[in-house]
């Protein structure tokens, strides 16, 4: 299998600008640092050249920003999607957000993002650089000697229980396809479901009152598309800009959670973003789990169009309740 | 100067807790802190900066300011806060420290923030110098020196000791208090932990970054330059960067109809956020780069531009840790420092 790096995207990218296939590139740009990638818009072959980067740091998902960045580009824009950045962009197109006419989607392959964070707990402060792909060198301030790091070890917890490595949508492929796998995604959400009442309260207590409101959970969600969101509109009387109680947060995010249901991919954005490291995806993942098991399998974003289990309605559709009463039954 | 052991550090706190209450860095899990008002079991987090910075303490993410009632045609207006009383808070690092500087001129001159001012008057600050910087400071481009940390006491770890000195009267006070848990010490071991700071700050990746090209009256040469569209193009238009920041000081005030009157609080608030200071005709800044372009002229133009040439960024990195995109005033000054528009 031949491996590909950001050379093969550079190259691939280049040439079908060249070719005039496409008027843009949406990648990710070189930082200060090696982990500090930031997403971007490419448009000539030096700036290609020079800035795009593809490492285990380009964990941000592309597809949202196609939504307001496509209708500044003439002609169509080339994107480059993860396995599961690739089921945002069908849901995109299925809630026709975006158009497929203009975009050309160069799947490429991911073996797992790398946190930041847990790199920084394994080798403390003063990162100077990381490099490697399976196996991580990373240079700190005060160590001689670089320290050395499983990629699996340091990685984000959506990776971790990555869900596929198949790209559901692409114009073409760099490498081989991969295949939907057998994760363990739902098994924090078991353990949260077997706490008691008053431990699951606690629990989603601790974790939602370090939230500091700066809503990039929203902003980073590819399923959160309205470009003013009505927390933004001052007329709304929800703007919610202080909450009455330190808990309050809990409202704004089981509400986003339900808001999105059915059409979350699971991406795991919302959780990277977190400048808290609140698990916000668990919420989310509570809600596909229970979607799954009332009204059969079902993962969003896997083609575009048809009917989601939440647009739907059969005879056969489980009842939320029968289904709670089912588990305390079993439990 | 006086010292005691850093693994009793716990006795200096239960001591302090005694007489005021004290606030510290503390764990909050998964290895992020926050400050949090101590008590018995709580440990002292060892990493260096908290998510959000000790500016909670003096101007909280949303405070109640007044209460008001009518009853037919009278008000029956309230004023709602607490004096909590003098309090303590200990491990505030240098850049931190130098932004309760930033946020006093813009809350203490006049008309004076008499909310803000009584929590400054209130607070003794005990400083902590930085023995391990991490590769996303750059305090030493704003002048600070992370190894004189300030405040009314500052504190060291040196070898198996933690060492304090006081800078002013309530710092003083502060070092009375805990005066027999201490024994008083020579200078030689901050000193020595001084000069292994200084040379840490000078291998600093980001210890070339200057203020060059920044300042007061460099409007005219930074805001039409081209860089602001690359730099902002990313912006997700969240409210990190301004909510981790030490010096961003915005707020909005507004009303909640309580059912029962109406409370007027105060919160924070973020240029990023397309609402912010919306204004009857509209809004004056219609899109993420020029939002962006706000935040960060707002810090190294115009503020120091109207504060005798303090900028008002400490270089604490908390930005460079946090956006979910990773752009950050350390990209923006690397782009758009020392160079005339074109």
């Amino acid at each position: 299998m031949q491996k590909i790096t950001e050379k093969h995207l550079a190259e691939k990218a280049k040439d079908l600008l060249s070719q005039g296939k496409v008027s843009a590139v949406l990648g990710w740009r070189r930082g200060e640092f090696d982990y500090d990638v930031t997403p971007a818009l490419f448009t000539d072959a030096d700036e290609i050249e020079n800035g795009l980067v593809y490492n285990c740091f380009c964990g941000a998902n592309l597809s949202k920003y196609l939504v307001s960045k496509i209708r500044a580009v003439e002609g169509r824009m080339l994107v480059f999607l993860k396995p599961c950045d690739t089921y945002s962009i069908n849901q995109l197109f299925t809630e026709h957000r975006v158009d497929r006419e203009k975009v050309y989607i160069v799947g490429i392959p991911c073996n797992g993002m790398a946190d930041i964070t847990k790199i920084r707990n394994a080798v403390g402060e003063g990162i100077t650089g990381v490099s490697g792909d399976e196996c991580l060198r990373v240079e700190t301030l005060y160590s001689d000697e670089p320290a050395e790091l499983c990629l699996a070890d340091v990685m984000s917890e959506r990776c971790v229980n990555c869900k596929s490595k198949k790209h559901v949508a692409y114009d073409e492929l760099l490498g081989d396809e991969g295949e939907v796998l057998d994760s363990h995604r739902f098994d924090e959400v078991e353990r949260i479901e077997r706490m008691s009442p008053d431990e699951r309260f606690a629990f989603w207590q601790r974790e939602l009152s370090r939230c500091i409101r700066c809503n990039a959970c929203r902003d980073a969600c590819p399923a959160c598309t309205c470009e003013v969101c009505v927390f933004n509109n001052p007329a709304s009387g929800v703007e919610s800009k202080a909450p009455v109680n330190e808990f309050e947060e809990k409202m704004f995010h089981i509400i986003r959670a339900f808001h999105v249901a059915g059409r979350c991919t699971d991406c795991g954005e919302c959780s990277r973003v977190c400048p808290q490291n609140i698990p916000l995806h668990l919420l989310n993942r509570k809600l596909i789990k229970d979607m799954n098991e009332c009204y059969g399998e079902y993962q969003a974003g896997e083609a575009v169009g048809g009917v989601s289990p939440l647009t739907d309605y059969t005879a056969e559709d489980g009842e939320p309740g029968d289904l709670i009463r089912r588990r305390d039954t079993d439990a | 100067m006086r010292k005691c052991l850093y693994k009793d550090i716990h006795k200096i706190f239960a001591r302090v807790a005694e007489k005021m209450p004290l606030y510290i860095p503390a764990k909050t899990g998964d290895e992020k802190a926050e400050y949090k008002k101590w008590s018995e079991g709580d440990e002292l987090f060892e990493g260096l900066n908290t998510v959000k910075s000790p500016k909670d303490l003096f101007f909280p993410q949303s405070e109640d300011l007044v209460r008001f009632k009518t009853e037919g045609k009278n008000i029956e207006i309230t004023d709602v806060r607490e004096d909590k009383g003098p309090f303590a808070v200990f491990g505030v690092r240098a850049c931190d420290a130098k932004s309760f500087e930033v946020l006093d001129r813009v809350f203490l001159t006049e008309p004076r923030d008499s909310y803000y001012a009584s929590r400054r008057e209130n607070a003794t600050v005990v400083t902590l110098a930085c023995s391990r910087p991490s590769e996303t400071c750059f305090c030493k481009t704003f002048g600070i020196d992370a190894g004189e940390p300030g405040g009314d006491v500052s504190a060291w770890i040196a070898g198996d000791d933690i060492v304090f000195s006081a800078n002013t009267e309530k710092g003083s006070a502060f070092l009375d208090i805990i005066g027999e848990l201490t024994e008083e010490c020579s200078c030689d071991a901050v000193d020595r932990e001084k000069e292994k700071i200084a040379v840490i700050m000078e291998r600093l990746p980001l210890s070339d970054l200057t203020t060059d090209g920044f300042g007061g009256g460099k409007t005219e040469d930074l805001f039409n330059r081209a860089e602001w569209a690359e730099l902002s193009e990313a912006c997700l238009g969240c409210g990190t960067c301004t909510f981790v920041c030490p010096t961003c000081q915005c707020y909005d005030i507004k009303d909640f109809k309580s059912g029962n009157g109406v409370v007027r609080y105060r919160c924070w608030d973020s240029c990023m956020y397309s609402e912010f200071t919306k204004m009857a005709h509209g809004n004056n800044r219609l899109t993420q780069k020029e939002r962006f372009r706000q935040r960060f002229m707002h810090k190294l133009v115009y503020y120091p531009e109207n504060n005798d040439g303090l900028y008002s960024c400490v270089g604490c990195g908390r930005c460079l840790k946090s956006c979910p995109v990773s752009m950050n005033i350390v990209k923006v000054m690397k782009k758009l420092g020392g160079k005339k528009n074109d």
